[in-house]
């Protein structure tokens, strides 16, 4: 052990002191010589998940934070099982009761708290359980048969929680209480007579306003007796009755304490060296006994210990939830008014919905939520950011869902959280990180995201919002089981890894590719190579050789195959508008290539149908010489442009929807994308062009030009979200390019801009088209050079000889 | 039985297929990515999809109408789907295909 480290000592290997030392090792990591003392056998663990341990829903490994190896690997060493019963303060020594003495340069007392246990008589009979620790848990399991009698005294959280455990091991549970209704610090009186109603239907009885005056028995638990003389019977009784310090050792050391070890906005205690933590403390007047300021406390302290001496710790406001399956509640700040406070109510009897909101000076002060709690953390967010929410006030209690654009699909209300909002208030976690990790770091499973973020690790009870963002962030592709969606059969990879692994890696070949990546078969099949040509083709424009093996045959001869094996041939009629030349032409084509079908199509252009393989060059040649081009009405790639007639010819509109149209398909035409790409111009809102279902639309207004994207008419309908308006033609343009670059680059190939956006939300979109004016024009920038290498036209090159061999056939035998 | 010179190697592309026409239809002959070569006749067992306009895979082809998978050794589609495109003999000798085949002659 090295002399000049210095040696820090936690008494407590709880979830507080642990948080500190992970703190202090992500800022500073060779510090410190680190010794860990814990009274209690196990290694860390979530003390908030005790009531599921109990209930039965998680074993206890899965609570379990920090295990063995952690310890080791981080070169901590840790006393399990030891309670340190001195400090001497003149040596700088800690001392267990077996006689270990460790010295200590900086102390961290963080013993946590103690069930109060009531001072009534029968207080120590066998049967008589505090509820704070697993071994307290497993006392109750092991009494906890069918059909016996428990009986919890306290009604707070901590009690129900473990009632409900209780119940669901088949006990007959009774929760007794001082107050009217039970969780009254979190909850007002109807709030807790909903609860009360909900658990009673769980089978829970409740004893409220009654307090205890002993608990009978000779050698083990029969009963209770109330002050008024009732008796009930037990098996079982759970004290939990509220939570007091653990300050012994403190005090024994001379530590100042009042009710709890009183430290520092530095988490220090009046001992320079010793710093404390967790529920053992009192800050400002404040004791603690949830897990959200332990973390922040966590933190202040590491941050001292670590000597950056920057962070102060200023009280924390907390919100509670109940981790009772089944039942959503939620409470925030002071929820009972009081003179000159403004009350908002919302009571639907039916739904089991009560809502009450607190405001004083516009600003929110508590929150009560029962039965519908999606919104808590938006209001908790407000309530700490002091919003104004005058504006607001009217749809305040219909949630976040009810404010500005309507229209949006379910999960909106995750979407429409800002990147700020607060999701796991244990760990402090807010939205925009969870998006992030999920994104950068490719998470497709709660358990990953917990195990990158630590939303949700703690106390669980943001699970579901946890859920719904990374549903949200991943659309479709989210899975509640593991995990990412291989492309196929051949590989292990997925998707999303691939268009950065080829640029990451300078991957230049399918072969090169399929090698690096440890492909499971020789040359792939038709799923994963026409997928990979397409990464490879975005990824290094003018430079990749397109693979013609690997692209569908529609691509591979471009026309389209039709059920007999034969084609159709669509030409590209630039923003649908066309000339009595160009149409006697496709007719005089038609006619000489006696063509079956002459077909108008849905994207403004005349389709030829039955054509055979072996005369499409021919077509095409007579085609490119009355001067067309290939329609890409085949590809994976830009399909129409498709437009009214706008300014020029009708009364309603507003612009040249027409000759923008134009300008768009010149652009973009010929560019392969992830899944077919259409495009729309509609000269005003009426909206003749149908642009509101392209994947691009352009609304024109009199004032400019909105833009929307993400639409589908196809199988899924869906209409646009409109993402911007922009004033100028050259805008449009700049913002359809970067909008095609940003979806080539970014979604899974065979992924519509509808389900790609529905995935990564539409913020990312305007994050990078909208926000960032840098971004957009590096992105435009990218769409343009790709786009020098795609506008050869493809039938003027197979008109004129280019691979031949697919359209003749090797021989004919007679 | 005839063995009859359809073409060389070198006229398939790797991956890719190249039809010969007969007077009972069409046979696809098929090249490997490692250069084997088969034939089957150019009709997908399912709705007639003509399997020359698949993609080849290992010794596979899908075909382009509804992406049956048929083993190209055998003519045989791949479970679940089930049915037989038929394989015929073909060789290769000094980079010359020669195709088996009732009787005629080949027409270039």
């Amino acid at each position: 052990m090295e002399q000049d480290k210095k040696r820090l000592v936690v008494v407590g290997n709880g979830m507080a002191g642990i948080r500190t030392i992970e703190e202090l090792l992500k800022m500073s990591a060779d510090e410190f010589d680190i010794t860990v003392f814990g009274a209690e056998p196990q290694p860390n663990y979530n003390r908030i998940l005790l009531s599921p341990v109990l209930s039965g829903e998680m074993p206890f490994q899965d609570t379990v934070l920090n295990d063995w190896n952690w310890y080791e690997e981080n070169h901590i060493t840790l006393h399990t099982g030891k309670t340190v019963t001195k400090i001497d303060r003149m040596r700088c020594t800690v001392e267990t009761e077996d006689g270990i003495v460790v010295p200590y340069d900086r102390l961290l007392i963080a013993t946590g708290s103690n069930p109060i246990m009531l001072p009534v008589p029968g207080i120590d009979l066998p049967g008589v359980i505090g509820y704070r620790s697993i071994a307290d848990v497993e006392q109750m399991l092991a009494a906890a048969q069918p059909g016996k009698r428990a009986v919890v005294i306290g009604g707070g959280l901590l009690g129900l929680e473990a009632a409900n455990g209780l119940s669901l091991r088949g006990m007959e549970v009774s929760v007794v209480h001082l107050c009217e209704w039970p969780m009254e610090r979190q909850l007002d009186k109807v709030g807790g007579g909903l609860l009360k109603e909900a658990l009673e239907k769980r089978g829970l009885k409740f004893y409220l306003s009654r307090q205890t005056d002993a608990i009978l028995g000779e050698t083990a638990v029969t009963g209770l007796r109330f002050k008024d003389g009732e008796e009930i019977a037990a098996d079982l009784v759970v004290m939990s009755a509220g939570i007091r310090p653990n300050i012994a050792l403190a005090k024994s050391a001379g530590i100042h304490c009042e009710r709890g070890i009183m430290v520092s906005d530095t988490m220090q205690t009046y001992d320079p060296k010793i710093y404390a933590v967790g529920e053992c403390v009192q800050h400002r007047g404040q004791t603690y006994g949830l897990v959200a300021p332990l973390f922040e406390q966590a933190k202040v302290a590491a941050n001292h210990l670590a000597q950056y001496g920057r962070m102060r710790y200023e009280g924390s406001s907390v919100s509670t939830k109940l981790k009772v399956t089944g039942i959503d509640l939620f409470s925030a700040g002071d929820f009972n008014p009081v003179a000159g406070d403004d009350e908002l109510l919302l009571q639907d009897a039916a739904r089991g919905v009560y809502k009450k909101l607190v405001l004083r000076d516009n600003k929110l002060r508590g929150a009560v939520m029962y039965g519908d709690t999606v919104d808590g953390p938006w209001y908790f967010q407000m309530m700490r950011d002091g919003t104004d929410v005058s504006e607001m006030r009217e749809h305040l209690l219909f949630g976040q869902m009810h404010l500005g654009d309507s229209g949006h699909g379910a999960g909106a209300s995750v979407a429409n959280m800002p990147d700020t909002a607060e999701i796991c208030g244990c760990n402090g976690v807010c939205k925009g990180s969870i998006v992030d990790a999920i994104v950068d770091k490719k998470l497709f499973t709660l358990d990953e995201v917990r195990a990158h973020t630590k939303a949700s690790a703690s106390c669980g009870s943001c699970t579901g919002l946890v859920e719904a963002i990374l549903a949200n962030t991943l659309g479709g592709d989210y899975s509640a089981k593991p995990s990412k969606k291989p492309i196929c059969a051949c590989t292990e990879h997925a998707h999303q890894d691939m268009y950065k692994t080829i640029r990451a890696r300078g991957l230049k070949s399918i072969p090169e590719l399929m090698q690096a990546l440890e492909w499971k078969t020789a040359d792939g099949c038709h799923v994963c190579r026409p997928a990979l040509n397409y990464y490879l083709l975005a990824a290094w424009p003018g430079e990749y050789v397109d693979d013609s093996r690997s692209r569908f045959i529609n691509e591979r001869v471009h026309a389209n195959i039709q059920k007999n094996g034969t084609y159709s041939v669509i030409p590209r009629i630039w923003g649908g508008v066309t000339s009595p030349a160009q149409l006697r032409a496709i007719a005089e084509i038609a006619e000489r290539h006696e063509v079956p079908t002459v077909h108008i199509t849905g994207g403004q252009r005349i389709g030829l149908y039955g054509i055979t393989k072996e005369n499409l060059p021919k077509m095409w040649a007579e085609l490119v010489e009355a001067g067309f081009v290939s329609g890409h009405a085949y590809g994976k790639s830009l399909r129409t442009v498709k437009t009214c007639v706008g300014s020029e010819w009708c009364r309603f509109g507003t612009q040249d929807s027409t000759g923008l149209g134009i300008m768009v398909e010149q652009m973009t035409w010929g560019s392969w994308t992830p899944h077919k790409f259409k495009i729309a111009v509609s000269g005003c809102p009426r909206n003749c062009a149908e642009a509101t279902i392209k994947d691009f639309g352009i609304v024109c207004v009199d004032s400019g030009y909105e833009i929307h994207v993400g639409g589908n008419g196809g199988v899924k309908v869906r209409v646009t979200d409109f993402l911007c308006k922009v004033s100028s033609e050259a805008e449009v343009l700049e913002y359809c390019g970067a909008f095609m670059q940003l979806y080539r680059e970014d979604a899974h190939y065979l992924d519509r801009t509808a389900p790609w956006i529905e995935r990564v939300g539409l913020p990312f979109v305007k994050r990078h088209i909208v926000d960032d004016a840098e971004g957009r024009a590096e992105l435009y920038a990218r769409f343009l050079k790709s786009q020098q290498y795609s506008q050869d036209d493809p039938w003027k090159e197979r008109a004129e000889g280019k691979e031949a061999h697919e359209f003749t056939a090797l021989a004919t035998i007679v | 039985m005839n063995w009859i010179q359809v073409g060389n190697l070198e006229d398939i592309p790797r991956q890719g297929s190249r039809v010969v026409k007969t007077a009972t239809g069409e046979i696809a002959l098929f090249r490997s990515v490692d250069d084997q070569v088969f034939a089957l006749n150019n009709r997908c067992p399912h709705k007639g999809g003509p399997l020359s306009q698949g993609i080849v895979h290992g010794k596979r082809v899908t075909c382009p109408l509804h992406s049956w998978v048929i083993d190209l050794e055998s003519g045989e589609a791949i479970s679940p789907d089930s049915g037989c495109a038929h394989r015929l003999e073909v060789r290769v000798a000094h980079g010359e295909l020669f195709l088996e085949a009732e009787a005629g002659v080949c027409k270039a």
